[in-house]
């Protein structure tokens, strides 16, 4: 998206180009997601959708161009990523949400407790708060990591793939959510490989190595664009309405 | 019964002992579980072989051996960065061939005819020998470690369950790492000089190894950990009393066997629930 303005609120990038000691593995990235509107971000393995998110949490600088982020966007992150074999309970996982308000010496207190229930009852876990984490199945694991971003509180939410793996129930409720909080005024960008459930959201950005396109999902979700991200493995399907479009299935690690 | 008990401490050498157990059985047990969750256990056993030249070479000229150890641990540090970035060898590789390196030179210096006779409370400790200011400084090392982790105990949970988010949650990882590294490199430095070069290891990692097969969240861990530690810790002097044997290999068997016990207790426990 030429042009694309820098804004104080939501996240934005212009002209953005990443890379990995001198090479850079994503160019050209403009676009910008303001507060209340859900972009999904698409993209082959190695595309360049966690460099992304890894640019815009601040654990990677960009080589040229310009990030904007609040100071600590809510980051929900794919279960692996985490130490399964940790141990700590769903609570106490919630719970590490509020650090990022309190002064590297303090520990959360009561209230922050009764905020990480409450946000393991929004994602429908209350009840297995004191479960170990590693000990809950992976749509669980990923509500738990919801509800951290939740006690976060942040104004921009960036979760990587938090679709892959969940049961049916999971999905919908992980869903349902994140309408619920943009809707509250947050920015959620999320990371997928679902060009079906993309078509629901308001902005699509597409990456493969570089930005191929970003706007609403009428203008980037085409057979072209499509193609131009994920290369010739794209496979089209007769659907009611028109095309549908399927990448090859896989997960980012 | 209660005179078996009491005996030992009739001498204040044990009783100086049992002090040292306690200090740095709470503070090895408490920093362990860090250690393990961190997955520093071999380059604590590195760092703590990697600083015997520098104790040697204390001994040989009558420096201070913390003086020696702190320098060997520098010396250690500057030669795994150094190695390490060799492309055709990996960081644990890098490990591997600078700690071998120092702990030969270190047997190499030890094996001169002016070593003195030391030497050996070097590689295995003497824990009834500590003196006065050696328990001086196992408390204020005990005081310095607990009172870090305790101040830096959500950081080092937020990083260490999830490193890769830790940054968006205000926690930087790198600040986590080298506060932790500080933090087991003067355990090893006061620990080692009553416990010894070979034996340190067993007090930082056994324990919390051992609280790991039995509890559930952190906060047990640690307090499990460091009750294993200083269980063990008088164990192991019950034993070198009684039995006649090395006190700190006694600790150091008895920190093992406490590891092998949970493990047990683990199993057993599995067992039953299925």
């Amino acid at each position: 998206m030429p042009g694309a303005a820098v804004t104080a609120a939501g996240v934005a990038c212009r002209g953005v180009t990443l890379a990995y000691g001198a090479r850079p593995v994503l160019r050209d990235v403009t676009f910008a997601v303001g507060p209340g509107e859900r972009a999904a971000v698409l993209g082959p393995n190695g595309g360049g959708k966690t460099t992304l998110f890894r640019a815009l949490t601040r654990e990677l600088e960009p080589l040229a161009g310009e990030v904007r982020v609040p100071a600590r966007p809510g980051v929900v992150p794919q279960t692996e990523r985490s130490r399964l074999d940790f141990p700590v309970s769903a609570l106490d996982v919630a719970l590490m949400g509020a650090v990022s308000r309190l002064p590297w010496w303090r520990r959360p207190g009561r209230a922050d407790r009764e905020r990480a229930r409450a946000a393991l009852a929004r994602v429908g876990l209350d009840a297995q708060a004191d479960e170990t984490f590693g000990g809950l199945s992976g749509g669980q694991r990923q509500r738990v990591l919801l509800a951290r971003a939740l006690v976060q509180d942040a104004p921009v939410l960036l979760l990587d793939e938090p679709f892959s793996g969940l049961d049916t129930r999971s999905a919908e409720l992980v869903m349902a959510l994140l309408d619920q909080l943009a809707a509250e005024g947050r920015a959620v960008l999320v990371a997928t490989h679902d060009v079906e459930q993309a078509r629901a959201w308001d902005l699509v950005l597409c990456l493969n190595g570089a930005q191929v396109a970003f706007g609403p999902p009428e203008e980037t979700l085409t057979l072209p664009v499509l193609e131009r991200t994920y290369g010739a493995a794209i496979v089209e399907l007769p659907g009611p309405g028109g095309q549908a479009v399927m990448p090859p299935h896989h997960h980012d690690h | 019964m209660l005179g078996w008990l009491l005996d030992p401490w009739a001498d204040p050498i044990n009783v100086r002992a049992l002090v040292e157990v306690l200090l740095l059985g709470a503070t090895g047990g408490a920093l362990g579980c860090w250690i393990l969750f961190y997955r520093l256990a071999y380059s604590a056993e590195s760092l703590a072989h990697a600083l015997l030249p520098g104790l040697v070479l204390a001994a040989l000229t009558g420096a201070p051996l913390l003086l020696g150890g702190a320098a060997g641990l520098v010396v250690a540090a500057v030669g795994v960065a150094v190695a390490g970035r060799t492309p055709a060898i990996g960081s644990d590789t890098a490990v591997a061939v600078v700690v071998t390196a120092l702990l030969g030179l270190g047997a190499l210096l030890a094996l001169s005819p002016d070593t003195p006779a030391r030497l050996q409370e070097l590689l295995f400790g003497d824990v009834l020998g500590v003196g006065g200011a050696d328990l001086a400084l196992a408390g204020a090392l005990a005081a310095v470690v607990l009172g870090a982790l305790a101040l830096l105990h959500q950081a080092l949970l937020v990083v260490g369950f999830d490193r890769a988010s830790a940054s968006a949650l205000g926690r930087s990882p790198l600040a986590v790492d080298v506060a932790l590294g500080v933090l087991v490199a003067l355990a090893i430095l006061v620990a080692v000089q009553g416990l010894g070069n070979l034996l340190v290891v067993a007090v930082l990692v056994a324990p919390a190894a051992a609280a790991r097969q039995v509890t559930r969240r952190v906060p047990a861990m640690m307090a499990a950990a460091v009750a294993i530690a200083i269980a063990a810790g008088v164990a192991g002097l019950y034993a070198s009393y009684y039995l006649d044997t090395a006190a700190g290999a006694s600790i150091a068997a008895a920190l093992v066997l406490a590891y092998a016990a949970a493990h047990v207790a683990r199993a057993a426990g599995r067992a039953r629930g299925s």
